[in-house]
């Protein structure tokens, strides 16, 4: 029988303390006008922000003390990200580091990289990139040609990464590179690596997106020398560490809250008496934001228990980035815009431009919506 | 976890596994066709009043079971997926509000009124009790029940639950589009004496459509689950092209986009049940309401397409469910009803006011 192992938790006390302690440092930060809530989002990098969340202890918030975390609960931590995606707080800094590359070293880094790495990533001063998408690897994960060969003095590194985000502000980038044979099922030798891109051999170049912003890199790696002790986790291990690492990107809230904003902006320019047809509107779009919240809750708990949801991680992204596509149509329909990144003073037309301009890339990163309905169709038994 | 914890799932777990084995015992694709020609199964609903499953919401201390809306909800869904052809839900209901206002459990199976936005039933006392005044359409197993179990506001909108037995009510029945009998029920005229009147209890503020919205988003993520099963199955059973249909992309895609909001429908109905209690409850049973009857179309939608023109013949079963999901999303409130509260209740305090109502979890 279909079943989903989805379940409705309730946040524990020091959850709701953390939350609540995150809802007055984002009040502030709004107070103080320290960023434009009504077009930035999770993949907004800002420097500043970052460290002011790390000194207030909200990144790496599960992590052992001795490594500079807080060893708080995973579904405190569910509770503060939520907080901050509701917000619009420009996390993107920190984001990579925080919700993967951390918990990838913590589990499977050596003594060193933990020491040297996770309190900076803590502090909010130390960022890092995905380096797992190649030129002809997007999709198909396993075909990945960047070559890693051992050499006395550690791994060299040749090939190149693209759709980098960060690249070109990351202290680190976790490079999934073949080091063996694939195998029959094409899984087999990758091995994942902590490149310090303050290290020569490597070259980052900009690709611009469609809304003009420098978010993607292409990352070439001539000769780039990794030590030893900054391969993650064995040698030839890295598929199923990116597996369980594509968990824990994909069911996140950051798959259903890209462009919340927007339909808070949506909501303060209906007003407290919407007419029968806005109501509706909002009110389903509503609807499917309370299910993934729910669903999500539920996945950071299995997580947290080291459970291995993968098929309720891609559910969430799937239905969660469909979700994000659907709420800029709805806005249009709602109420009558003409989207503009630079109307000033409209925060509504300015908050639609901004999520026009980025809903393609919601259902392509972390994986496309036609990659994660395999994922899905696999767990129903069809494949 | 603690001990009362354990005891309580193991019961959840055992009361869930005897009513799977009921239902697929009592349940086949004969009685269903059998049903809406002959709506009463009399053996089968006396084999489920003999199980107990009735009483699952009813407190203990009343001889019920004492379950909680989350595990009940899980029972209500199988009989969903068995497409059980009888007002369980209803009378689970029905025994378990009653019981709780009365101190009694009433007999026998019961019905639900009002059961749709538009109608409402007013009461006022008179020399023999109270006099009811008020028509009810389309309530479910109205004509065929023991007992209705009518909520009824006074002048000073107070609220209260009246057991009104089925022989003192006038009706004209209807189907569903299931073959499920559906009764506009007169209830204008009606006298009752005072015992068949209790204050409405507190969670019934916005009477018996946020609870009976509840139990068809229940229902209908069994139904749901059941049609993604059924078309699971056959994706892999015919075969075109020299494979199996379930092979094709445009197959899996499908299918994948189902279990979406079969999963998002799963989650908003144990959400709506866990708020059961708390101030929100209206808001989440919206909610769950509306995401579950949107799902159902989508869903029954995919599913016939799957199963391509063998679906679409009476002698497959895949209509069995998807009949009941086209009807159970308008009853008790259709999509579209549900979401204007819930999008009123998220306009009302504004942008920022919104988040805190959706993430409580608490």
């Amino acid at each position: 029988m279909t079943s989903f192992n989805f379940d409705t938790p309730r946040l524990p006390a020091e959850a709701l303390a953390e939350r609540s302690r995150a809802r007055d440092f984002l009040a502030n930060e709004l107070a103080e006008q320290r960023y434009p809530s009504h077009v930035t989002t999770w993949s907004s990098f800002d420097a500043d922000f970052s460290r002011r969340a790390g000194a207030a202890g909200f990144i790496g918030m599960t992590w052992p003390k001795a490594y500079g975390g807080r060893e708080l609960s995973s579904l405190t931590r569910f509770a503060v990200t939520a907080e901050m995606l509701a917000a619009g707080a420009p996390s993107f800094a920190h984001w990579i580091a925080d919700r993967q590359s951390g918990p990838q070293i913590l589990a499977h880094g050596s003594e060193r990289a933990k020491r040297e790495i996770l309190p900076r990533i803590c502090r909010g001063e130390c960022y890092f990139g995905i380096g797992m998408s190649e030129p002809n690897s997007g999709s198909d994960l396993a075909a990945v040609r960047t070559k890693a060969t051992r050499h006395n003095d550690g791994w060299r590194i040749n090939g190149s990464k693209i759709w980098t985000s960060n690249a070109h502000h990351a202290h680190y980038l976790i490079v999934l590179a073949r080091t063996g044979d694939a195998g029959a099922d094409r899984h087999g030798g990758l091995t994942q690596f902590i490149a310090d891109l303050s290290q020569p051999g490597v070259d980052i170049r900009p690709i611009y997106n469609l809304a003009g912003a420098h978010e993607f890199n292409e990352v070439f790696f001539d000769d780039f020398l990794v030590p030893e002790d900054m391969m993650v986790g064995a040698e030839g291990s890295g598929w199923d560490m990116v597996t369980r690492e594509l968990a824990f990107e994909r069911s996140g809230p950051d798959r259903f809250l890209s462009d919340y904003r927007l339909l808070v902006e949506l909501i303060e320019r209906v007003g407290n008496d919407p007419d029968a047809r806005q109501a509706v509107e909002i009110g389903r779009l509503v609807s499917h934001l309370v299910s993934l919240l729910t669903m999500s809750l539920s996945v950071a708990e299995l997580l947290g228990r080291g459970k291995s949801p993968n098929l309720e991680a891609a559910l969430v992204k799937d239905v969660g980035t469909n979700f994000e596509r659907d709420v800029p149509e709805v806005a249009r329909r709602v109420l009558p815009v003409e989207p503009s990144v630079d109307r000033e003073g409209d925060l509504f037309a300015q908050a639609a431009a901004q999520v026009i301009l980025n809903a393609p890339s919601f259902t392509l990163r972390g994986g496309t919506r036609e990659i994660l309905r395999g994922m899905i169709a696999r767990g129903l038994g069809l494949r | 976890m603690n001990p009362d914890t354990i005891a309580a799932d193991d019961i959840t777990t055992i009361v869930h596994d005897q009513a799977d084995r009921l239902f697929r015992d009592l349940i086949s694709p004969k009685l269903l066709a059998l049903c809406e020609r002959e709506p009463w199964p009399a053996e089968v609903w006396a084999a489920i009043e003999e199980s107990g499953l009735p009483l699952a919401l009813a407190p203990e201390a009343r001889g019920g079971i004492g379950l909680s809306m989350a595990a009940v909800g899980g029972l209500i869904a199988l009989a969903g997926y068995h497409t059980v052809p009888l007002p369980l839900a209803e009378t689970i209901l029905a025994q378990a509000l009653w019981s709780r206002a009365a101190g009694t459990v009433p007999e026998g199976p019961a019905a639900l009124a009002p059961a749709n936005s538009a109608d409402s039933v007013t009461i006022e006392p008179c020399a023999d009790g109270y006099r009811l005044a008020g028509n009810s359409r389309s309530v479910p197993w109205g004509s065929h029940v023991t007992n209705i179990v009518v909520f009824a506001r006074n002048e000073q909108r107070e609220g209260f639950l009246v057991l009104v037995p089925g022989f003192m009510t006038w009706s004209t029945v209807s189907s569903n589009l299931a073959g499920e009998p559906r009764a506009d029920v007169v209830l204008s005229g009606i006298v009752v004496p005072d015992s068949l009147v209790r204050p409405a209890p507190r969670e019934l503020t916005h009477g018996l459509m946020p609870v009976g919205a509840l139990v068809r988003a229940f229902q209908m993520v069994g139904a749901m689950r059941r049609v993604v099963n059924q078309a699971v199955e056959y994706a892999g059973e015919r075969s075109q092209f020299g494979r199996p249909i379930g092979k094709f992309q445009a197959i899996q895609q499908q299918l994948a986009e189902a279990a979406g909001h079969l999963a998002a429908s799963e989650a908003a109905c144990a959400r709506a049940a866990s708020e059961v209690d708390g101030p929100d409850f209206l808001f989440f049973a919206a909610v769950a309401k509306s995401r579950a009857g949107e799902a159902a179309g989508k869903v029954a939608e995919i599913c016939h397409q799957v199963h391509g023109a063998m679906g679409f013949t009476q002698e497959h079963t895949l209509h069995f469910a998807t009949r009941r999901l086209w009807s159970w999303r308008d009853e008790f409130g259709g999509e579209a009803y549900w979401q204007e509260i819930v999008g009123r209740t998220a306009c009302a305090g504004g942008g920022p006011a919104l988040w805190p109502r959706l993430n409580a979890f608490s």
